[in-house]
C-alpha cells in the first residue's frame, strides 16, 4: 500500500488523463508545486539592539510614490499593494470594475490586461495603469492618454516566453469586438512585440510612447522572472521608470499546465538580483522602482518583497479569491464541476460559479462589483496592516526601511536564494566572508 | 477649396526645434493645418501621435516609429522609414514615398498606408482593422497574425506570408511561393476584385489591374486550439 513518491497521485492522474485524451492540460491559477518562497522567511523582531515602534499607534508610512525618473505625473499610492493586470475577457466586467473600485477606495492602483481598457474599468478606478501587451487587443493613443501609467509587458511570471490563449467560450460579441476577432474562435494573444525585438529597440518603443504621452506619466516594463538581473539592467537601460517583476507563482487566466509548473524562477529567487542590478546602476531606492509579483498572499510577504528590496509589490490571485474565488460556499457547484473549493483552476473555462473568470452574463451577475470592491479593499487594508505590525515590530518608521538585515531563512535554499542568514547563524550561502559557526 | 483658402504651410526644422516641441506641435494643430518637417535625419517618433486632419509632409529619412498611432492626419515622407510606420494608425493616412523597414503599419486599426517602395519583414503584422498599399514587395511574415483590414503587394511576398492569419485578406500580384502557417490562396470574387479596385485607386493606382492579383486568406484550421 506504499505510495510511489515519483510517481504520486497527481502524476499518476496527469498520466492517465493524457493517456484518455491526448491533449496537454491547460488551465488558470499560478504554479502549485512547492517552491521556496517568503514563507520560508522570518523577520528578526527588535529586541537589545533594535528599538521597535508601538503596535498600531506610532506612525509608520506605507506611501510610494512610482515613475519618479522620467514622468511628470508619478504615480503616487497610499498603500504598497497594487492590483495586477488581468484582462476584461480573462475576468468580467464586474470583475474588474470591483478590483478597479477596491483599489481606489484604498489610494492604490489596479491595472487592465490582455484585452483593453473598458469604460467601466476606467471610471472606476482613480488609478489605473495600462497594459501594453504583444497582442496590442484593444490598444488605441486614446485610451493610452486616458492612462495613469503604462506598463510595458515583456513577459509573465507564470510562463516567460509564452503567449496567451482565451478559449472561445470566453470570446463573447465583446470581447471579439475589442480585440477585433472573431466572436467564439479560441484567441491566441502573441508572445512577441510586433514592433521591437531586443532592449535597444524597446529604448526606441519607450521613446515614442513618451512622445505621443507627452513624458506625462510613468512607464514600466514588466518581465517574467527568468534572468532577472539582466532583464531588470536592460529595462533600466532601455528607459523604465518602474521594473515589474513577476515570479514563477504568478497567476495565469490559461496557460499549459507544464508551462507555468516548470519555467521561470520563483519570485523569492527573482528579487536579490534584480535588486544588485538596480542598485549597480545606482538607481535602487533613487529613481527606478522595482515592483515584484507572484504568489504575494499576506502582509507578511508584502513586508519581506520590501525588505528584500521591492518598493511596492502586485497581487492578483490573491484579490480574485477576496472576491469570491475558491469560496467555500460554492462547494456545490464546485462538485459539478468536478472540483473543490481551494482546488478550483478551470478559469480558462468560462463556467466560474463565482462570475469572476466568465463572460456568461447569469454567471457574472453572480458579482455584485460594490460588494466585490469592499472585499478587496478590506484584503488590501489588512495586507497593508500586517505589513506595518512587522515593520514596527522591527522598528521601522516606514515600511521602506525594512531591509535584507531584518530577515533569517529557515532553509539553505531559501537563505541562499534571499541571501539572508540561515535562521540561527551567521550563515548565507554561497557568501564566502559568512560561516555557519559565526555569531548573531 | 480655392488657392486662397488653403492655409500656408508651417515649416519645422527638427534640428532647430527638437522632436519634443516639433512633435507637441504638430500634435496640437487644429484641423486643417498643413506642415512641412525638415531635417528629420532619421530621427524615431516623427510625427507620432497625431490627432487631427492635418498635412504633414517629412522632408528626408525617418527612423523608427514614424506617424505611429496616427488618428485623421495626412503624413508624407519623403525617403524611406524605419521600423514600425504607422504603427496602431486608428485613422488617416501615411505615405511613404521610399522604402519602409520592418513592421510597417503594425496592428494598425484603421486609415491607409501607402509604401512606394519595398516593406521589410512583418509588413501588417497583427493587422486590425486598416488598409496596406505596398506597391514593391515585403519580407518575411508579412501578415502574420493580422486579423482584420487588408494587404495589398504589387510585388513579390517573402516566406511565412499570412502565417497564423485571422480574417485579414492580402493581395498580391507578384510571386507568394512561401505561405505561413493556415494561411492560403483564395478565390477571387467580385467583390475582391471591387475592394482591391477601390483600395488601388485610394493608393494612387488606379490603373493597376485587379485581375493580375491573388487573394490569399486564413484556412482557419487554427481557430479551434487543439493539440499539436
Amino acid at each position: 500500500m506504499r505510495p510511489s513518491a515519483t510517481f504520486d497521485t497527481h502524476t499518476i492522474a496527469e498520466i492517465q488523463r493524457a493517456a484518455e485524451t491526448g491533449i496537454y492540460a491547460i488551465r488558470g491559477f499560478g504554479a502549485k508545486r512547492a517552491v521556496p518562497h517568503f514563507d520560508d522567511l522570518l523577520f528578526l523582531g527588535a529586541s537589545m539592539s533594535r528599538y521597535p515602534l508601538e503596535g498600531y499607534r506610532e506612525a509608520c508610512g506605507t506611501d510610494v510614490v512610482l515613475g519618479t525618473r522620467y514622468a511628470q505625473r508619478p504615480l503616487r499610492l497610499d498603500i504598497p499593494v497594487t492590483i495586477a493586470g488581468m484582462s476584461f475577457g480573462a475576468l468580467s466586467a464586474n470583475a474588474k470594475e470591483a478590483l478597479g473600485r477596491g483599489a481606489s477606495m484604498v489610494g492604490t492602483s489596479t491595472t487592465t490586461g490582455d484585452g483593453g481598457m473598458t469604460p467601466e474599468e476606467r471610471e472606476a478606478s482613480d488609478r489605473l495603469v495600462y497594459q501594453y501587451l504583444p497582442s496590442r487587443y484593444g490598444m488605441n493613443p486614446d485610451d493610452l492618454r486616458r492612462a495613469d501609467a503604462i506598463e510595458i509587458v515583456v513577459g509573465q511570471g507564470a510562463k516567460p516566453g509564452g503567449g496567451g490563449m482565451l478559449l472561445g467560450q470566453k470570446i463573447s460579441a465583446r470581447v471579439a469586438e475589442m480585440r477585433d476577432l472573431p466572436a467564439g474562435i479560441d484567441q491566441r494573444s502573441a508572445c512577441r512585440h510586433p514592433d521591437w525585438t531586443g532592449p535597444d529597440d524597446l529604448e526606441i518603443k519607450i521613446a515614442e510612447l513618451r512622445e505621443i504621452t507627452g513624458w506625462q506619466v510613468p512607464i514600466y516594463v514588466k518581465v517574467g522572472a527568468s534572468r532577472p538581473y539582466y532583464d531588470t539592467a536592460l529595462a533600466v537601460k532601455a528607459g523604465a521608470d518602474v521594473v515589474v517583476l513577476d515570479g514563477m507563482q504568478g497567476g495565469t487566466a490559461a496557460t499549459q499546465e507544464v508551462f507555468i509548473e516548470h519555467v521561470g524562477i520563483p519570485t523569492l529567487a527573482a528579487i536579490p538580483p534584480a535588486v544588485d542590478a538596480l542598485q549597480e546602476l545606482g538607481v535602487h531606492r533613487n529613481g527606478v522602482q522595482l515592483v515584484v509579483s507572484g504568489g504575494i498572499r499576506t502582509g507578511a510577504d508584502v513586508a519581506k518583497a520590501i525588505a528584500l528590496g521591492a518598493d511596492a509589490v502586485s497581487i492578483g490571485v490573491a484579490v480574485l479569491i477576496a472576491l469570491g474565488d475558491n469560496s467555500p460556499a460554492l462547494a456545490d457547484e464546485y462538485a459539478a464541476l468536478g472540483t473543490a473549493p481551494g482546488r478550483y483552476d478551470a478559469w480558462h473555462e468560462g463556467r466560474d460559479p463565482a462570475g469572476i473568470s466568465t463572460q456568461d452574463p447569469e454567471l457574472e451577475a453572480r458579482l455584485d462589483p460594490e460588494l466585490g470592491a469592499r472585499r478587496v479593499a478590506n484584503l488590501l487594508r489588512v495586507l497593508t496592516m500586517e505589513a506595518q505590525t512587522i515593520a514596527r515590530a522591527c522598528g521601522k518608521s516606514h515600511v521602506h526601511n525594512l531591509e535584507p538585515e531584518d530577515l533569517v531563512a529557515l532553509t539553505v535554499e531559501a537563505a541562499a536564494m534571499a541571501r539572508v542568514p540561515l535562521a540561527g547563524t551567521s550563515w548565507v550561502p554561497g557568501n564566502p566572508s559568512t560561516s555557519p559557526g559565526g555569531p548573531q | 477649396m480655392s488657392a486662397l483658402d488653403t492655409p500656408p504651410v508651417t515649416t519645422l526644422d527638427l534640428d532647430e526645434q527638437g522632436l519634443r516641441a516639433v512633435n507637441r506641435t504638430l500634435q496640437e494643430a487644429p484641423d486643417g493645418a498643413r506642415f512641412a518637417v525638415t531635417s528629420p535625419g532619421g530621427r524615431h517618433a516623427i510625427a507620432a501621435g497625431l490627432r487631427s486632419a492635418i498635412e504633414v509632409d517629412v522632408h528626408g529619412h525617418a527612423g523608427y516609429y514614424c506617424a505611429g498611432m496616427n488618428q485623421a492626419a495626412t503624413v508624407r515622407v519623403h525617403g524611406n522609414v524605419g521600423v514600425g510606420v504607422a504603427e496602431n494608425m486608428m485613422s488617416g493616412r501615411v505615405e511613404v514615398h521610399g522604402t519602409a523597414g520592418q513592421s510597417a503599419g503594425a496592428t494598425a486599426h484603421g486609415g491607409l498606408l501607402v509604401v512606394e517602395g519595398d516593406a521589410a519583414a512583418r509588413c501588417g503584422i497583427s493587422l486590425k482593422g486598416a488598409d496596406i498599399v505596398v506597391k514593391g514587395s515585403v519580407g518575411h511574415a508579412t501578415g502574420f497574425m493580422a486579423q482584420v483590414g487588408r494587404i495589398v503587394i504589387f510585388g513579390d511576398a517573402g516566406p511565412a506570408l499570412g502565417d497564423s492569419i485571422y480574417e485579414t485578406r492580402i493581395y498580391v500580384r507578384g510571386a507568394a511561393s512561401d505561405l505561413g502557417a493556415d494561411c492560403v490562396a483564395k478565390e477571387m470574387r467580385d467583390e475582391h476584385r471591387a475592394e482591391l479596385a477601390a483600395l488601388l485607386a485610394a493608393a494612387g493606382a488606379p490603373d493597376a489591374d485587379p485581375g493580375d492579383f491573388r487573394r490569399y486568406g486564413s484556412a482557419r484550421t487554427l481557430y479551434h486550439w487543439q493539440a499539436p
